[in-house]
């Protein structure tokens, strides 16, 4: 099915919300691709972080639906290289806060092995809960 | 000389050996660690939501802790480090989250506390050249690649440590001990931090990355500032024990080669626990 | 007012404007910081889109204006001051010749100095390709054909300042007076020409109109840090490769690796590398480096026809004459794979470049392990513009170019009444356009020097 594509999904509610809980404006990026390519994760991703920001600055809200958003491990490379300084580690924060509004967390406690909770350095866990869990 | 020091929760339970090496060092070189009286988890991550205050309050209440202890602290895991110098840089810049997160906490943040990473306490106010000078034992042998992660360096406006491109405070630490420093270019590539608990698949190819590099370079050790680096980087390793040695890289605590220049005893080298055993690395020193 | 222009600057811009005025039949005075004139394009192998050769094409225009009887031409030279009369608005210019310690009137340009000077020293016309010799001319092709001495470098120089302050002993072990050390140029010069005593001079030039052509410098590596801050010899920048791919230059046209001479296989060219970056380069584009890295890919192409050219891109401007061709050229004649997206960061891994990219389009993180890089780091102002423009009362952007009286209507126009501008010291520009607007501020000084005679003419009427 095609996109469609309007004022209402451009300047629409998911792109405000985008924008407001990231304090970024999507539209400064060109879309240059560094981000990307300096991703450590990216090469194991749907979507490359770029188009990430390409589906929200289109106001496409099934980018909550990638993989992307929680394979991010904030570890920063993208803001610091960026050659318009968006700061998309929030962007990807913002995308994974709706995505939990709407769908609950992505990870229970439950989920985890004890084996695995005895062996990982509880930032990880802690980490790990904040970023996945409500 | 006593300076207010906040382990962190990492630091008390699995990088017991950061705390251990990191204690002893600071205590041998006349800068003995006070704990903070009172002090809980810091979050782990700084809040990346422009509305998330809550976020915001626990690492607010350690700054409180740091200023009622004279308004300096210091800190070894590179993440609590990253929370707690980021909170200090938002507090000072956005006064009216300030004041909102001051409703929340028992006592009100003032501002102004300072929160250093040991390693700029070293470069800073000890001196590279004055550590060289209390130097002991000489690392015969050790090609140690300093492994920097993410959250240490970046973003380098709020951090401010080092020159996240091009750092030298590793280096700077490691050579000043007597090392052979191997420079290596995935120095500041990401280990894959908090998806070891959900994509852990993601953790253990970054590793393998960081270390293949390493290793190409001629490095036989890779020393890491970060309980969560350090982790990462010693398990993906867990299954080549079975092999020779000559194939896998212990990852120490820079505070733990610290340990061993220094001449300190064997027992604060807090070594017990690494999945691939560093010792065989010192053995020669005996 | 003085029928007599001064054109600052003798690259191409800098060149057409001089010949303009002087075949006018008006007197030109000609400044230029450099040994010879030829600004960048002297230093190019072939230019974009016809693939011309550089130096073919330029050398009749340079060897115009070292032979024409209305072009005084100062080369070694630099504006040190310059006054206006304000009762009819001429200038009133200093211009310092540098030392050149080799007496030009008695110069043959025969070469023998260069060939016998025993010490070789890193050249900025090489760009870190290839050395130079301490006394050197910046090309076989030069204008004035003849050399200069680096003095910093120089042995002789060197120790027989140090011999005359004292820093060495005035008599040597024998009690005979010390000797400087070398001096081979002067032993093998035929005409005696080289002039250890020689000073910087000053001349004093009045002029009418004055055209500003001080063109462009690149940016430095320095600044690029995830690209290896310079410091690694096998990625370089668009102006190396240049002379890599050029007939005189140190390689006589092969393009070798700076590290080890060996013939890249797999060449990466970096688009962007500093420019339309506000965070940590230039906020603008370059303009020039689409047209010209597809033409160093298509140049590589034909000299490795084995050879792999990949190029890394975030758009692709082509916009001139012929420009959209000549980049489908490239790709479907040539076999130039171009990937969109920026690349994160290069280092060395053993012999070879690492190049962290992605490809947007195809939606992979993407690496390539190459032999060389090159990088189309970003067009600046020259380094010298800000002094010109300071001394002339000239504007010039948050960049340091400088501006027109009106940036769409009077391009070539400075806001300051006979103070014309042309060429890429306005902004980052390929050859047809500077050659353009080097005309058009000739027309200007033309059109002034003429207003002037009829008003003259007028009076007498």
């Amino acid at each position: 099915m095609r996109t469609r594509i309007s004022v209402d999904s451009v300047r629409g509610e998911f792109v405000h919300q985008i924008e407001t809980i990231s304090g970024q404006s999507l539209l400064a990026c060109n879309q240059c691709g560094k981000c990307s390519a300096g991703c450590p994760v990216a090469f194991s991703t749907d979507i490359l972080p770029n188009q990430v920001i390409r589906l929200a600055q289109l106001g496409i809200d099934d980018v909550l639906d990638s993989q992307t958003i929680w394979s991010c491990a904030a570890c920063l490379t993208c803001v610091s290289r960026c050659p318009k300084g968006i700061d998309l580690p929030r962007v990807m924060e913002a995308m994974r806060q709706l995505k939990m509004e709407r769908d609950g967390n992505q990870i229970e406690t439950t989920d985890l092995s004890p084996e695995m909770v005895a062996e990982v350095p509880q930032l990880a866990l802690i980490g790990g809960f904040r970023k996945y869990m409500t | 000389m006593s300076i207010a020091f906040f382990p962190g929760c990492t630091l008390s339970t699995k990088a017991a050996g950061y705390d251990i090496s990191g204690r002893a060092v600071a205590q041998a070189l006349g800068m003995a660690f006070e704990e903070l009286a009172d002090w809980q988890c810091c979050g782990a991550t700084f809040p990346l939501a422009t509305d998330n205050t809550m976020a915001l309050i626990a690492p607010t209440r350690l700054l409180v802790q740091a200023q009622k202890a004279g308004g300096h602290v210091t800190t070894l895991c590179a993440i609590c480090f990253h929370v707690l110098r980021r909170t200090q840089h938002i507090l000072e810049h956005q006064p009216e989250m300030l004041e909102r997160i001051n409703w929340f906490t028992e006592e009100p943040y003032q501002g102004g506390a300072r929160v250093s990473h040991f390693l700029e306490l070293l470069r800073e106010e000890f001196t590279w050249g004055a550590l060289s000078g209390r130097v002991t034992q000489p690392l015969k042998g050790l090609k140690v690649a300093p492994y920097y992660g993410c959250l240490l360096l970046r973003p380098q406006a709020e951090i401010g440590l080092d020159n996240p491109d091009e750092p030298a405070i590793l280096h700077d630490c490691l050579a000043a001990l007597g090392c052979e420093v191997v420079d290596f270019p995935y120095q500041t590539e990401c280990c894959g931090s908090y998806l070891a608990v959900s994509k852990p698949d993601l953790p253990e190819k970054l590793a393998h990355d960081i270390l293949t590099s390493a290793r190409r370079n001629g490095a036989n050790a890779v020393v890491t500032a970060c309980p969560l680096c350090q982790f990462n980087l010693d398990y993906a390793q867990r299954k080549e024990i079975r092999h020779t040695l000559e194939d896998t890289l212990p990852v120490l605590y820079f505070t733990q080669v610290m340990a061993v220049a220094l001449g300190l005893d064997q027992d604060v080298w807090g070594m017990d626990k690494h999945y691939v055993d560093p010792l065989f690395l010192f053995s020669d020193l005996r | 007012m003085i029928q007599r222009a001064l054109v600052i600057g003798a690259g191409i811009a800098g060149i057409q404007a001089a010949l303009d005025i002087a075949n006018s039949g008006y007197e030109v005075v000609l400044v230029e910081k450099e040994p010879s004139i030829g600004g960048h394009m002297a230093q190019l192998s072939e230019t974009f889109p016809t693939l011309d050769c550089s130096q073919c094409i330029m050398t009749p225009r340079t060897v115009e204006v070292g032979h024409h009887e209305n072009i005084r031409l100062y080369t070694y030279s630099e504006l040190e001051s310059v006054t206006r009369s304000e009762s009819n608005g001429d200038f009133m210019v200093r211009i310092r010749r540098k030392a050149a310690y080799v007496d030009w009137s008695l110069c043959t340009g025969c070469g023998v100095c260069q060939e016998k000077c025993p010490f070789k020293v890193e050249s900025s016309f090489e760009r870190g390709i290839g050395p130079r010799k301490v006394v050197y001319t910046l090309s076989p092709q030069a204008v004035p054909n003849k050399p200069v001495i680096d003095a910093i470098n120089c042995r002789y120089l060197q120790s027989k300042w140090d011999i005359e302050t004292g820093r060495l002993p005035a008599v040597d072990k024998k009690g005979n007076p010390a000797q400087p050390r070398c001096g081979a140029c002067a032993k093998f010069c035929p005409t005696g020409a080289v002039n250890w005593n020689q000073k910087d001079e000053v001349f004093e030039e009045s002029v009418g109109a004055i055209v500003v052509a001080t063109g462009y410098d690149l940016f430095p590596q320095a600044r690029l840090p995830e690209y290896g801050g310079g410091n690694i010899p096998d990625v370089i920048d668009g102006l190396a490769f240049e002379r890599l791919l050029a007939a005189s230059g140190p390689t006589a046209g092969k393009v070798l690796r700076p590290s080890d001479g060996k013939t890249p296989k797999e060449v990466v060219f970096v688009q962007c590398s500093g420019s339309r970056d506000p965070e940590r380069g230039v906020p603008y584009c370059s303009k020039i480096c689409c047209m010209y890295i597809a033409k160093q890919a298509i140049l590589y192409k034909h000299r490795v026809p084995d050879g792999q050219a990949y190029v890394f891109y975030i758009d692709v401007r082509a916009g001139g004459k012929g420009y959209e061709e000549f980049l489908n050229r490239a790709q479907e004649e040539d076999g130039v794979i171009y990937l969109r997206g920026k690349v994160s960061r290069l280092f060395r891994d053993g012999d070879k470049v690492m190049v962290k990219g992605a490809d947007t389009l195809s939606n992979r993180t993407v690496e390539i392990a190459a032999d060389l890089v090159v990088l189309a780091t970003a067009v600046i102002a020259h380094t010298g513009s800000r002094r010109v423009a300071e001394m002339l009362g000239l504007a010039t952007d948050e960049n340091d170019f400088f501006t027109a009286r009106n940036e769409e209507l009077d391009p070539v126009v400075s806001r300051m009444p006979g103070v014309f501008l042309a060429g890429a010291a306005l902004g980052p520009k390929d050859i047809p356009e500077t050659v353009a607007q080097a005309s058009g501020a000739a027309a200007k000084v033309l059109g002034m020097f003429q207003r002037e005679k009829l008003s003259a003419v007028s009076v007498q009427l």
